[in-house]
């Protein structure tokens, strides 16, 4: 069947005016190229200015047009129409409150993914003069997957334990805590670990991996938790058995 | 209306305005610094930036080869001190960077790897694969979040500098969550608002690269530079725009027309081989790559696609375990947006609008006409890019004047000396409520903001794009003047205050004519060929009347007064450019 249209049926709410959520639905026209972000800005440019979403690079690298199509959390700018039948819906990412239409509040990400202190703790300060670390390829490999979040957030969208638990640190915030803690250049994990190892929510983690299947950068959070609560209860039994390795 | 009170404030959460604040942070941790984006900082569009950072590194390569190139590659239009400054100061930058935890590339002995990269004599481009402005981005932002003086406000949308007997007194801003306009009242500011390439129709700039701050500092009364220098990229994809870095040539990639024929050797950049080789064929510098674009089109030795015409990219000799280790980004872009997987065929690629070498006139301590505001980054001159930026000096540029505008603006809030007169600072920031409620209120508007962002773009395009003429500047700077008319005609559907983008599109609207009217009325009035200005009608560079830096005044009919500063030459006279065989 060739298409002409395909209907998008969007997630409206204004706080200044709707008491409740509701959908709009859009005709627009088909094409083979377009990912539903251009399908998107082709409502607010022709039928609809009232329609509100973020978005910038079109390029899936800035992270801001996450939202969830037919149920997924996905990159509406790395999302092709072609892949959907006639009937695209469109709706927020779960697990934020809605700040409008597909606009959430991101607020409380925002200050956890501070809280885990993203940062080098370094193990020797070096002046600039002294040139750079050395780190070999090897050791670089041992933590580059989790430099590349970019902080889309489709991971605590599709988490249950967000979604439970809102004091969980959270996917993308423990990952990071992680790529630190790996980094040759850094001894910052002790610091880290009082934030990770009590928090609650990752030791309920039930590695069901949602995350990572929605991870549109293969950053792999899952593992990182997985990984993050072995080296948390070795920390915790080595404290336990020798407890002068504390001081 | 809220007032926020800080010491030091700053516009812009890319990478210029993070380097910034961390800069004054370090400088004196009891200054409040309060850092202001319309998007959250990692949106920033440095976040897109692929293929490396400049800096000397190499034993065999030198401080002169890096000013020559970069003077050079600007055609002679670079403030030769700022070169100076800038190319001492961006290995040390870069290894701040790699303190920070910036994921660099490593050669097998540990060390940063470094790249070559078009118009560059020696190996000098750092890179973390080909996500650098990723990375970048993130490491100053995760970096940032270590300094408590450091407060940010997401998503304000940062309309109109306020002025006060001709000093800066800080700026507005609309939050974007409730739409209420807010006074940042500040000793000093930074812009770094990025670049304008929205202005045109096909661009690597994301939706948020629309040349607010530009046009803020404008208004103000800042003189915008050099702004007729628009750099197209001789590598998009077709249809979207979207960027393939220039280190896939740095790694080895070919550029072939229709034929199969590596058309760049007619063009003053070969011969050929061997290959690859620097400052030559496909390692040449963008205008020059873009202009060989245009001719092979007049030629019809482009290909023909539904997306306007194209040559071919093809990297296919670098087999499939270089590619997925140096250009992974490269790979899945081609993949997703135009089907093509790079390992096994070419990549169809066209010259797309990149960069605005111009913007706020700064001197090179990042300091504008007006006592206490600075400028940095893409929004700024200063200028180290002269009339063609080499590619990866700007990464560069962001860190190295990021970090000279945080220092400066530091100083001059420490040493500013009398209150700043609340009550007339807070009667400047009120026009912007005023002009804002106005915006609300209209009931008819005539014309809508996708329509006369249309018409912008379009004139733009086929009046003031990679070849001009007197004609065609003049039929577009006409043009952008009705526009400027025919704005004062929008109005807005959406009237929420909340998360309002209906609005965000109006203000951008209107910076991005402001611009566009200084860069076509830039371009009509230098009438010679230099850098990225080419003129079909003045074939040759003419340094007699153009050694020297337009700068373009603001009027709000559209029509702004151009006047010219002369370059500031150290040891580098111009000369011809050369590239490919003629240099060796
Ligand atoms: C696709 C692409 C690839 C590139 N690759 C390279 C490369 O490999 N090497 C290289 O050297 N250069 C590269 N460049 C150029 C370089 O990336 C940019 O020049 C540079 O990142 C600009 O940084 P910036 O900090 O000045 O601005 P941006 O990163 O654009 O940040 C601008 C900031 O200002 C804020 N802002 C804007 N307007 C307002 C407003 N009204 N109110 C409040 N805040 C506002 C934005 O929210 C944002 O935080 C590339 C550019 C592109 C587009
Ligand atoms: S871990 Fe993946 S899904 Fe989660 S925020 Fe980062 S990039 Fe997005």
């Amino acid at each position: 069947m060739s298409r002409d249209t395909v209907q998008l049926e969007i997630l409206r709410y204004d706080p200044e005016k709707d008491s409740e959520p509701y959908f709009s639905t859009y005709e627009v026209p088909f094409n083979d190229d377009w990912v539903v972000l251009d399908a998107i800005n082709y409502v607010k440019e022709n039928l609809d200015r009232t329609l509100t979403y973020r978005w910038s690079c079109h390029m899936a690298v800035c992270g801001s047009c996450g939202m969830v199509i037919n149920g997924e959390p996905v990159l509406s700018c790395h999302t092709f129409m072609r892949d959907y039948g006639d009937k695209i819906r469109i709706e927020p990412l779960q697990n934020f409150p809605v700040e409008r239409d597909l606009v959430v509040v991101i607020d409380d990400f925002v200050e956890k993914l501070g809280s885990v202190k993203p940062y080098i703790v370094p193990k020797v300060e070096k002046t600039v003069d002294e040139g750079e670390y050395i780190q070999s390829p090897a050791q670089l490999a041992v933590f580059k997957q989790y430099t590349a979040c970019i902080n889309c957030l489709l991971c605590y969208s599709a988490c249950p334990q967000v979604g439970l638990n809102p004091g969980f640190v959270g996917p993308a915030a423990l990952a990071l805590a992680h790529r630190y803690n790996l980094d040759s250049r850094d001894v910052g994990r002790a610091a880290r670990e009082d934030v990770v190892a009590s928090n609650p929510g990752i030791w309920e983690c039930s590695f069901v991996g949602a995350c990572s299947e929605v991870c549109p950068k293969s950053v792999d959070p899952a593992a990182a938790i997985q990984q993050t609560k072995i080296a948390s209860t070795v920390d915790y039994f080595t404290d336990f058995l020798t407890p002068w390795r504390k001081q | 209306m809220k007032i926020i009170e800080t010491d030091v404030a700053i516009i812009g959460a890319g990478g210029a305005g993070l380097r910034a604040a961390i800069s004054v942070a370090e400088s004196d941790p009891q200054l409040k610094v309060a850092l202001i984006s319309k998007v959250y900082p990692m949106r920033s569009h440095t976040v897109a930036a692929e293929g490396g950072a400049a800096g000397v590194i190499k034993d065999e390569d030198s401080f002169e080869n890096h000013f020559h190139d970069t003077v050079a590659g600007g055609d002679w239009l670079s403030d030769q001190d700022a070169v100076e400054l800038f190319i001492h100061e961006a290995p040390r930058e870069l290894t701040l960077m790699e303190h920070w935890g910036c994921p660099w590339s490593r050669k097998p002995d540990g060390r940063v790897a470094v790249r070559p990269f078009g118009g560059m004599k020696i190996e000098r481009t750092w890179y973390a694969a080909d996500k650098t402005g990723f990375h970048l981005l993130h490491t100053l932002f995760q970096t940032s979040l270590k300094f408590p003086s450091i407060k940010r406000y997401d998503e304000y949308f940062s309309t109109d500098i306020v002025v006060v007997d001709g000093k800066c007194c800080g700026f507005t801003a609309i939050e974007m969550r409730s739409g209420e306009v807010t006074y940042f009242k500040a000793k000093s500011v930074i812009i770094a608002t990025g670049g304008a390439g929205r202005v045109f129709p096909f661009t690597t700039n994301g939706a948020i690269k629309t040349g607010d701050g530009m046009a803020m500092a404008y208004r103000a009364g800042v003189a915008l530079k050099d702004m007729e220098f628009v750099q197209y990229h001789p590598t998009g994809l077709p249809g979207t725009g979207i960027l393939i870095t220039e280190g896939s040539r740095g790694e080895g990639g070919l550029l072939v027309n229709k034929d199969g024929y590596r058309y760049l050797q007619d063009y003053n950049l070969g011969p050929p081989d061997p290959w690859p080789r620097k400052k030559a064929m496909e390692l040449g510098p963008r205008d020059r790559l873009s202009q060989a674009f245009w001719h092979e089109q007049q030629k019809g030795r482009t290909i023909k696609t539904a997306d306007g015409d194209v040559v071919h990219l093809d990297l296919r000799h670098l087999g499939e375990a270089k590619i997925d280790e140096r250009l992974p980004m490269v790979r899945e872009l081609a993949k997703s947006y135009v089907g093509v997987d790079p390992v096994y065929d070419p990549i169809p690629v066209r010259p797309v609008i990149h960069y605005t070498m111009g913007g706020i006139d700064t001197n090179i301590d990042a300091a504008t006409n007006i006592p206490g505001l600075y400028a940095a980054g893409e929004c700024s001159c200063v200028s180290i890019n002269g009339a063609n930026r080499l590619g990866s000096n700007s990464l560069t540029e962001l860190l190295v004047f990021g970090a000279r505008a945080g220092s400066g603006a530091a100083e001059f809030a420490k040493a500013r000396q009398g209150a700043i007169n609340e009550s007339a600072a807070k009667q400047e920031a009120e026009k912007t409520e005023k002009r804002l409620a106005a915006l609300f209120a209209k009931e008819k508007a005539t014309e809508s903001i996708p329509g006369l962002r249309k018409e912008m773009n379009d004139t733009m395009e086929s009046g003031a794009g990679i070849y001009r003429t007197e004609d065609s500047l003049q039929a577009t700077c006409t043009k952008m003047s009705e526009i400027r008319k025919r704005s004062a005609n929008i109005g807005l559907q959406d009237k929420s205050k909340v998360f309002n983008t209906d609005m965000a599109e109006a203000l951008e609207l209107d910076a991005m004519i402001d611009v566009a009217c200084a860069m076509a009325n830039s371009a009509l009035q230098r009438k010679e060929s230099r850098g990225s200005h080419q003129r079909l009608d003045f074939e040759a560079r003419d340094d007699k009347k153009y050694l020297k830096h337009s700068l373009a005044h603001y009027s709000p009919d559209g029509n702004p007064k151009v006047d010219y500063r002369d370059v500031t030459i150290t040891s580098s006279q111009p000369a011809e450019r050369v590239y490919g065989g003629a240099q060796e």
